[in-house]
């Protein structure tokens, strides 16, 4: 299956698809919700009554805030995220026929640095500042070994172009022969989506660290910006590890969602499942296992490319 | 026509934040809009069909201004950097080497016969420039490159090795 590029309207459905996979990947973590109740309604309604509940709420203040950079934290998950999905082929067609759309990917997700510390720079509070800190430091422990995991199948493709990528796993997908780099992948998105055992940087051991002084649409925003993330992440890991839109009997977009959907859940499903790590503990953990780890099946990866030619 | 206006919205979006570097009053701005400034100097590279360049620009100047406004922060004299300052210092000569700098560039913009093209666009420009600028030394720059990372790192875990984060008697796992 090649890949070919949409006409520019093809943004406005792709932006559609990613909010409705985020508030899908809201209504998961509802339904499997384990531990905190609903204020009111069902499992199910969680998401909706949540959203009608902060859009009504009232916005909270902090004296000296830094209006400008915390808005530009608040709203970036959210744009993070749109961005990613834009280099994403879904089925035969991409929003953006880039070239480098792994390299956009990684380029995208370290944005996240700076918008999840001005996230938390931004309030002059001093549980989103820690926050934000816990995130970089997070961030410093989980971006090298993510940068070698996406190599590994850019190896292997010998493109960066994220429809070569899906091209070559005919046959095989690159999750079954790429497993560390898989696995690697699927926990650096759930680090830079702040979820599971990486949610430090808005550990309730800080009143909600990053979130904590964002209430009323900005908390909307940042929640809604977390799922997205988680969604966006899946959406390439479908595509750069699950073979994108291969599949028998149903059409290529099909697939590419229905293996977008499967690692949603995944990735929420952990949620609860797993403690929270200390963010130190992610840097040890980042640079002397998931790094050498990584390393190795690259070496791998490399091994296996240059033998069959 | 669209080439132009991006150019010109990139160049002005450049300008325009590097001058912010110096009007705001907070490390955190400072360095933000030094960073967008260098988003929008990427961005540019993008237009020149040098797709990888552009993007890792991007990718490396967004990743270094987030490690940058830390460490600024962190050794700023006052609390933690979170006191309005002005990011002005040893105004006169600044000006003077500045002007001096920034007129020689411009002159040399100006002044100098700028070479036809020969020959078409390569097929992956980036490749081109990147054998342009390495040529046959490309070996050893990676062979140096990897040299360089181990002695980072190597640095870093003999310095770090009893520091605050060291795993301690008991021997913490990782």
């Amino acid at each position: 299956m090649t890949v070919t590029g949409a006409p520019a309207w093809a943004v406005a459905p792709a932006a559609a698809a990613l909010l409705a996979l985020a508030f899908a990947g809201a209504v998961v973590d509802g339904a499997l919700g384990g531990g905190a109740r609903a204020r009111s309604g069902g499992r199910w309604t969680r998401p909706l009554v949540e959203t009608a509940r902060l859009l009504r709420q009232r916005g909270r203040r902090t004296v000296a805030a830094d209006g400008l950079l915390w808005r530009v934290g608040v709203a970036g998950p959210l744009v993070v995220a749109l961005l990613m999905v834009v280099v994403v082929p879904v089925g035969g067609t991409v929003v953006a026929d880039l070239p480098v759309g792994v390299v956009w990917f990684n380029a995208m997700d370290v944005s996240l640095w700076a918008v999840a510390w001005l996230a938390g720079w931004g309030p002059n509070s001093v549980g989103p500042l820690v926050g934000g800190y816990r995130f970089v430091a997070q961030a410093l422990g989980y971006e090298l070994p993510l940068m070698f995991a996406l190599t590994a199948p850019a190896v292997a493709a010998a493109s960066l172009d994220l429809g070569d990528v899906v091209a070559a796993q005919r046959g095989l997908w690159f999750a079954v022969w790429m497993p560390v780099a898989f696995a690697v992948f699927l926990a650096s998105v759930a680090a830079f989506s702040m979820w599971g055992p990486f949610r430090a940087p808005v550990g309730a051991d800080l009143a909600g660290g990053v979130l904590a002084e964002a209430s009323g649409a900005d908390r909307l925003l940042l929640l809604a910006g977390r799922y997205a993330l988680l969604a966006a992440g899946a959406a390439v890991g479908a595509a750069l590890f699950l073979g994108g839109g291969a599949g028998p009997w149903l059409p290529g977009w099909a697939w590419s969602l229905l293996k977008t959907v499967a690692l949603l859940v995944v990735l929420v499903a952990v949620r609860r499942r797993l403690p929270v790590v200390r963010p130190q503990r992610v840097v040890r953990l980042g640079w002397l296992v998931a790094l050498p780890a990584v390393l190795l099946q690259l070496l791998v990866v490399a091994l296996v490319v240059v033998w069959k030619g | 026509m669209v080439p132009t206006v991006l150019f010109w919205l990139f160049a002005v979006v450049a300008v325009g934040s590097a001058v912010a570097v110096f009007r705001v009053d907070s490390m955190a701005r400072a360095t933000y809009a030094l960073a967008l400034s260098f988003v929008a100097v990427g961005a540019s590279l993008l237009l020149l069909n040098l797709a990888y360049l552009g993007v890792v620009t991007i990718l490396m100047m967004v990743m270094e201004m987030a490690v940058m406004a830390v460490f600024m922060i962190m050794f700023m004299m006052n609390p933690a950097g979170l006191m309005p300052m002005s990011m002005l210092h040893n105004q006169r000569a600044a000006l003077v080497l500045s002007g001096g700098v920034f007129a020689a560039l411009a002159a040399g913009a100006l002044l100098v016969e700028w070479p036809e093209r020969r020959g078409t666009v390569p097929d992956d420009p980036t490749r081109a420039a990147g054998d342009a600028v390495m040529g046959s030394k490309m070996l050893v720059m990676m062979g140096i490159g990897a040299v360089l990372f181990t002695t980072v790192v190597a640095a870093l875990v003999l310095a770090a090795a009893r520091s605050r984060y060291d795993r301690g008697p008991a021997g913490e796992r990782p």
